[in-house]
């Protein structure tokens, strides 16, 4: 069981979360057929940490960034989406 | 290679069994192949067979980092099937199931193929809609699909609660007769068996480090024993294709994701068939040791823990409990992790690259088994002719770009949710 740290409910149990995928995928302003394509479809999907997206579904319902090792399970730490993650080491 | 029959081992009984010869021989690498497979599961197992056997190139390595069928292949839950809607995917997966059915007389080896069929139970007008939908679609596509009223499903599951707990009543079910099961280990055990006495290097213990390209070729691989070139290049190791692949400098429209399994302790024959249920996902059958086989969804986060969290081990239990009540009885043996390709439309990637010489196999999602021989013959198949078999055409890498995805229950590019 994963504990994650909402930052406006405090840490509660991954039950209550629903995983939004990817945060570092970002949206293309412009047309550009390749960028969408990438963003829709292509993903790093690294075995180390990873940033990505969780709604808190059983709580406030808010969005919030998590900084998660995917083969540890480790959580460095959480934030809002416009807030900076703890730094970790990629190794 | 000592051929399997009632006289050999009639022959190896009188001598106590002392003098059986290995299944496959362990050589040290060559520093050139003509096909460089990477990845000694199922999958990869088939296409060095068939490129042997079809294609006459046997000139051929299976590099794999640990044991042969000790990843995904050891780790399923053993279900062979067909049914499936689209074009694309019905034509492929039902060629593997034909292959299935002839499989343990191809390689001389009993792969315990069990057509006990596969029921899936439905348990609302909406399910009812989208199974008879599909069932028809087989039809025409010339696959078997059967419509059984509740009471035929109770006939032939007796220990099944039509009743669902009161939540999930079983309203009918579409099944595959020619759907069931296999025993997983011995297809890799077949498979490799089969390659290696038509000269395949099967080389376990080495681990690919790195892919080596020239241009918009690859020229070969780094390993754990050595640089080793080929002219070709295919991988199988679907739960790590976006990182092998990135070796050779490609992203894929893939996420990982962990699937649990588990088997409760042996019990005397119950259920004689697949079941599997769309009330909240589960999937069981018994195997010849009489342990209940049962699973359900991914842990729906990204992961390469070969280890799934509690909360799913849970969910899936109760699911089973609602539909057999019986079985709470039952103690949990054992439960266990692998780690799923999840493509972005829920099926499989088959297909040339970007690269000249590189081919990928992967993007499985729950369902990499059941395809293992009808992928190892398209796979064999693209990389000796450098194009795909007409069944994996639309299993192609481009689809995601050219719009063409085989999206079967239409969720759009959500991984977790194929």
């Amino acid at each position: 069981m994963l504990i994650i740290d909402c930052p406006w409910c405090g840490s509660r149990a991954q039950t209550e979360f629903t995983y939004e995928g990817d945060a570092t995928v970002e949206r293309p302003n412009d047309g550009d057929e390749k960028a969408f394509f990438e963003y829709v479809y292509i993903r790093d999907n690294p075995s180390g940490w990873l940033d990505e997206m969780w709604q808190h579904t059983s709580g406030c319902r808010r969005f919030l960034k998590v900084r998660r090792h995917v083969t540890t399970h480790e959580i460095a730490g959480s934030a809002k989406p416009g807030d900076e993650l703890p730094e970790v080491r990629h190794d | 290679m000592t051929r399997y029959s009632i006289f050999s081992l009639a022959r190896n009984a009188l001598t106590s069994h002392k003098n059986w010869t290995e299944a496959w021989r362990s050589p040290d690498p060559k520093p050139h192949y003509d096909v460089i497979i990477i990845g000694g599961g199922g999958h990869g197992l088939a296409t060095a067979y068939y490129l042997a056997k079809e294609h006459g190139i046997t000139n051929v390595a299976i590099l794999e980092k640990g044991w042969i069928g000790g990843g995904n292949t050891g780790r399923n839950t053993t279900i062979v099937r067909s049914n499936y809607e689209l074009e694309g995917n019905a034509h492929f997966y039902e060629l593997s199931l034909k292959l299935w059915e002839g499989m343990s007389q191809d390689l001389n080896y009993n792969v315990m193929f069990s057509q006990r069929g596969v029921i899936n139970l439905v348990h609302n007008d909406a399910q009812i809609d989208a199974a008879q939908r599909r069932g028809n679609a087989m039809r025409l596509n010339g696959i078997d699909a059967e419509w059984l009223t509740p009471a035929q499903i109770k006939e032939r599951v007796p220990l099944l609660d039509l009743n669902g707990g009161g939540r999930f009543p079983t309203v009918g079910g579409l099944c595959q007769p020619r759907g069931g099961t296999a025993r997983h280990d011995a297809v890799a055990w077949g498979y490799a068996r089969g390659a290696d006495a038509r000269g395949v290097d099967i080389i376990q213990g080495c681990e690919v480090t790195a892919i080596t390209r020239d241009g918009n070729r690859v020229t070969g691989v780094e390993t754990s024993r050595g640089t080793i070139t080929a002219d070709k290049i295919g991988i199988a190791v679907a739960g790590h294709s976006s990182q092998v692949a990135q070796m050779a400098g490609l992203n894929l429209p893939i996420e990982s994701h962990v699937l649990q399994a588990m088997v409760s302790e042996p019990i005397k024959p119950c259920i004689d068939t697949v079941v599997t249920s769309g009330s909240g996902h589960l999937y069981v059958s018994q195997s010849d040791k009489g342990e209940l086989v049962f699973g359900g969804d991914l842990d729906f986060y990204n992961s390469y823990a070969q280890r799934g969290n509690f909360p799913r081990l849970e969910q899936v239990t109760q699911n089973l409990l609602t539909l057999f009540p019986a079985f709470s009885r039952l103690r949990m043996l054992r439960s266990w992790g692998g780690i799923m390709d999840m493509s972005m439309d829920g099926s499989p990637i088959i297909s040339k690259t970007p690269l000249d010489n590189f081919y990928i196999n992967g993007g499985w999602c729950y369902g990499g088994f059941k395809a293992t021989p009808g992928s190892g013959y398209v796979f064999a198949h693209t990389i000796a002719q450098d194009r795909p078999h007409p069944n994996n055409e639309a299993l192609s890498l481009n689809r995601f770009e050219t719009g063409a995805v085989l999206d079967e229950k239409g969720i759009g590019p959500w991984a977790k949710l194929h």
